[in-house]
C-alpha cells in the first residue's frame, strides 16, 4: 500500500497569503479510516450497542448485586391449583370445585417487579442478573474462539502463501477436507463426547470452542494466503528480499500489516456468528449447563414447556434480544470498518 | 473440459475419504451407546441378558473394540460395504440407511425449495432498490432490516412466531406436519400440509434473505460504476432500461453460480428449525439419531452432507465456466 497515496489532502478556507502548507491539513491513514468509520450512523450504532452490551455484563453485576448468578429466590410462593369435578346423581348434576394451596419453597416464575426487574425463571434465579452472567459467558467465549482462529488461520495461511510449494499443497489440502465437515452436526458430536470426559459445568462450552476453532480456521487461512499470494509478487516485497531481510521480519513486518484490514473485518464479522453458534449450542443443550447461564440456554427452556412459550414471555424474550443485539452490533461495526478501511472508498 | 472434471472427480473423492475418516473417528468416541441403552431397555422389562449376549450384540453391531485399531478396522469395514453401495442398516430404525434418509429428504428438500424461491423472489428485488438508491432512506431501511434478519438466531425468533401465530392467534397449527385427528386426502392433505409448514419456511426465509440481499446489492453497485452503463446512460436510454436490461443481466453471473452452491442446503435440512417445529425433516431425524446414538445413520447423514457440499463446489467452479465465457477453466 503506497503511504502517500493514503494521506488526503484537505483544503480548508485558502488564504493566499499564508504557506500552502498551512492551508492544508495532513491527516494519516488511521485518522482518516476512524473518520470514515464514525462518518457513518451504522457504525455507531453498532458501536454503541456492542459497548452497552459488554458494560451491561462485565460492569452490571458489580453494580447490582442483589441477587446472584446462581442463587435461587427462596422467599416461597403459593401456589392456587382448581380442580373441578362433575357427579350426576338423581339425574342432577353437581359440580366440585376444589382449591388446593400448595407451598413452595422457590419464588418461581415470578412477576417482573422492583425486587426482580424482569421476574424470576421456572427454577426460581433472577432472570435480570443471569442476562448479564449469560452475556459474560456468551461475550468471552466468541471473544476467545475468534481470537483463536485468527490467530490459526494467520500462522496457517501465512506460511502456505509465503513458502508455497508442498507445505502450501499440504495446508490448502487439509483445508479443504474440514470445510467439507458438516458444521453443525460434527460441533454436536463433540459436544457429545465431551459430556462424557467429566469437565467442570463452567469450563465445558471454553473446551468445545476451542474445538471448534480447529474446525474454523479454514476460512482465515484462505484469505490470509490469497493476500499474501499477491503481495509476495509487489515491488516492496522484492526490496524487502534485496535489504536481506530475514523470513520472519518479512511476513510479521511486511505482509501481515497488510492483511490486517481484511482480517479485522472478518474478525468483526465473524464474532456476531460466534455468539449465534453459542447460542444454538446452548440452545440445544450442549453448551453452558445448569446451573449456569447463557443466553442460548435461557431460551432453552421453552423448546419443552409451551406454559413458559405462550405466557411467560419474561422468561425468554429478553435472552433473544440480547442475542440479536449483539450479533447486529458485530455486524453493523464490521460492515462499517469494511466501508472505512477501503481505500478506493472516498466518501 | 472432460479431463477438468474428471481430475475434480478424483480429487473430490480424495477429500470424501479424509473427511468419513474424522466423522468415523469421532462418531466412535462418542459416549452414547445405542447397545447399552437397549439392554437397560431389556432389563427394565424384567428379562435379565447375559453377559455373552452382550457382547455377541457388540460383535453384531460391529462395535465390539473399542481401542484404536478396532475403530480403524471398524472404518475399513464402512469403507467396504461403501463401495458395495451400502450404508448399513440404522440401529433405531432397522432399516437401510440411505432408505431412511430418502424417506425424510422429501419434505427437509420441499421446504428448502420453497423457502429459497421466496428469498430469490424478495431479495433480489430489494438488493436492486438498494443499490440504484445508494446511501438514501430506502437503502438504509433496507439494510437495517435483512440484517436483523441476518442477526436473529433460527431457534428464537421460530419460537416467537410460533408463540404469536400459531399459540396466541391461533392461525397455524403448533407443530408437526400433519393434523393427527383428521385424515385429509387430495386438496385437503396439500392444504394441511402448506399450514403446517408455512411458518418453518417464514422463518427460513426472513433469516436468509439478508445474505442474498447484500450479494445483490453488491453486485449491482459494482456494475453500476462500470464504463458500459455510463455508455448506455449517455445514449439516452431510459434509467428503467439501463437498470432491468444491461445492469441487472450482468449481476446474474454471481446469482447464478451461487444456485450451485445452495445444493447441500436443500437437501440437508434445517436441524434447529426443524427442531423447532418438530418437522420429520432430515435435519430432525439425525438430531434424534445423535442422541440416540445410531452410529450408521450419523455417518451416512455426515457423509451425504459431505457429499453435497463436495458437489456444490464442484458445481459452482463449472457453472462458472457456463455462464461467463471469460473464465477458463483448466
Amino acid at each position: 500500500m503506497d503511504e502517500l497515496n493514503n494521506v488526503q489532502a484537505e483544503p480548508e478556507t485558502v488564504d493566499t497569503e499564508v504557506p500552502l502548507d498551512k492551508n492544508v491539513r495532513l491527516m494519516s491513514p488511521t485518522r482518516m479510516v476512524v473518520r470514515r468509520f464514525f462518518r457513518s450512523k451504522l457504525s455507531i450504532l453498532g458501536l454503541i450497542m456492542v459497548v452497552s452490551l459488554f458494560l451491561f455484563s462485565f460492569v452490571g453485576p458489580l453494580l447490582y448485586t442483589q441477587w446472584g448468578e446462581i442463587e435461587l429466590d427462596e422467599s416461597g410462593k403459593t401456589e392456587y391449583a382448581i380442580s373441578e369435578t362433575s357427579y350426576t346423581v338423581d339425574g342432577q348434576t353437581y359440580t366440585l370445585r376444589q382449591t388446593t394451596e400448595k407451598y413452595l419453597k422457590d419464588n418461581f416464575l415470578a412477576l417482573p417487579s422492583a425486587e426482580h426487574l424482569l421476574g424470576t425463571d421456572n427454577e426460581g434465579y433472577d432472570i435480570f442478573v443471569r442476562l448479564m452472567y449469560g452475556g459474560r459467558i456468551s461475550l468471552t467465549v466468541s471473544f476467545i474462539a475468534v481470537f483463536l482462529i485468527t490467530i490459526l488461520g494467520v500462522i496457517l495461511g501465512g506460511i502456505a502463501g509465503y513458502f508455497g510449494g508442498w507445505i502450501d499443497n499440504l495446508i490448502m489440502r487439509i483445508c479443504d477436507v474440514l470445510m467439507c465437515l458438516p458444521g453443525v452436526p460434527i460441533l454436536l458430536i463433540i459436544s457429545t463426547i465431551l459430556d462424557a470426559s467429566d469437565i467442570d459445568a463452567k469450563y465445558r462450552i471454553y473446551l468445545l470452542m476451542i474445538y471448534l476453532t480447529f474446525i474454523s480456521w479454514t476460512g482465515t487461512a484462505r484469505l490470509v494466503r490469497g493476500q499474501i499470494l499477491s503481495l509476495r509478487e509487489q515491488e516492496y516485497m522484492v526490496a524487502a528480499e534485496a535489504m536481506g531481510y530475514s523470513t520472519g521480519r518479512k511476513i510479521f513486518k511486511h505482509l501481515i500489516p497488510n492483511v490486517m484490514p481484511q482480517l479485522i473485518v472478518q474478525m468483526s464479522l465473524s464474532l456476531g456468528s460466534m455468539i449465534l453458534y453459542e447460542a444454538t449450542l446452548s440452545y440445544l443443550n450442549l453448551g453452558v449447563k445448569a446451573p449456569y447461564a447463557a443466553w442460548g440456554s435461557m431460551i432453552n427452556i421453552i423448546s419443552t414447556n409451551q406454559d413458559i412459550l405462550q405466557n411467560h414471555l419474561n422468561v425468554w424474550v429478553p435472552a433473544g434480544v440480547c442475542i440479536v443485539i449483539a450479533v447486529l452490533g458485530f455486524n453493523f461495526v464490521g460492515d462499517g470498518l469494511r466501508d472505512a478501511l477501503d481505500p478506493k472508498a472516498r466518501r | 473440459m472432460f479431463k477438468y472434471i474428471c481430475k475434480r472427480i478424483a480429487y473430490s473423492i480424495l477429500i470424501l475419504l479424509g473427511v468419513s475418516m474424522i466423522i468415523y473417528f469421532l462418531i466412535r468416541l462418542m459416549p452414547v451407546d445405542f447397545i447399552q441403552d437397549k439392554i437397560n431397555a431389556i432389563n427394565q422389562g424384567g428379562a435379565t441378558v447375559s453377559e455373552e449376549t452382550v457382547n455377541a450384540m457388540y460383535e453384531m453391531y460391529g462395535l465390539g473394540d473399542d481401542s484404536f485399531t478396532g475403530i480403524l478396522s471398524g472404518y475399513f469395514n464402512w469403507l467396504g460395504a461403501l463401495c458395495r453401495f451400502d450404508l448399513g442398516t440404522s440401529f433405531v430404525y432397522g432399516i437401510p440407511v440411505a432408505q431412511v434418509i430418502v424417506e425424510h429428504m422429501g419434505i427437509s428438500f420441499a421446504i428448502a425449495l420453497i423457502a429459497t424461491i421466496f428469498e430469490f423472489l424478495i431479495a433480489i428485488p430489494l438488493g436492486i432498490t438498494a443499490a440504484t438508491h445508494q446511501y438514501s432512506f430506502r437503502d438504509y431501511l433496507v439494510t437495517v432490516l435483512v440484517m436483523i434478519g441476518i442477526s436473529l438466531p433460527s431457534f428464537f425468533f421460530g419460537q416467537m412466531l410460533k408463540s404469536v401465530f400459531s399459540l396466541k392467534l391461533g392461525w397455524f397449527p403448533v407443530s408437526g406436519l400433519v393434523d393427527a385427528t383428521a385424515s385429509y386426502s387430495g386438496i385437503e392433505l396439500l392444504w394441511d400440509y402448506a399450514r403446517h409448514c408455512f411458518i418453518p419456511i417464514l422463518t427460513i426465509v426472513i433469516l436468509s434473505i439478508g445474505a442474498r440481499m447484500r450479494m445483490t446489492r453488491a453486485n449491482m453497485l459494482e456494475v453500476l460504476n462500470s464504463d458500459y452503463i455510463r455508455t448506455a446512460r449517455a445514449k439516452g436510454l431510459k434509467e428503467k432500461v439501463v437498470i432491468n436490461k444491461h445492469a441487472f443481466r450482468n449481476t446474474l453471473i454471481p446469482l447464478v453460480t451461487s444456485l450451485a452452491g445452495l445444493i447441500p442446503s436443500l437437501f440437508s435440512g434445517a436441524i434447529i428449525t426443524e427442531q423447532v417445529f418438530d418437522l420429520p425433516g432430515i435435519g430432525n431425524v439425525a438430531l434424534d439419531a445423535m442422541n440416540r446414538g445410531d452410529i450408521p445413520f450419523i455417518m451416512g447423514y455426515n457423509m451425504f452432507l459431505a457429499v453435497l457440499s463436495v458437489l456444490g463446489v464442484l458445481l459452482a467452479d463449472l457453472m462458472y465456466g457456463v455462464v461467463d465465457p471469460r473464465v477458463k477453466l483448466e
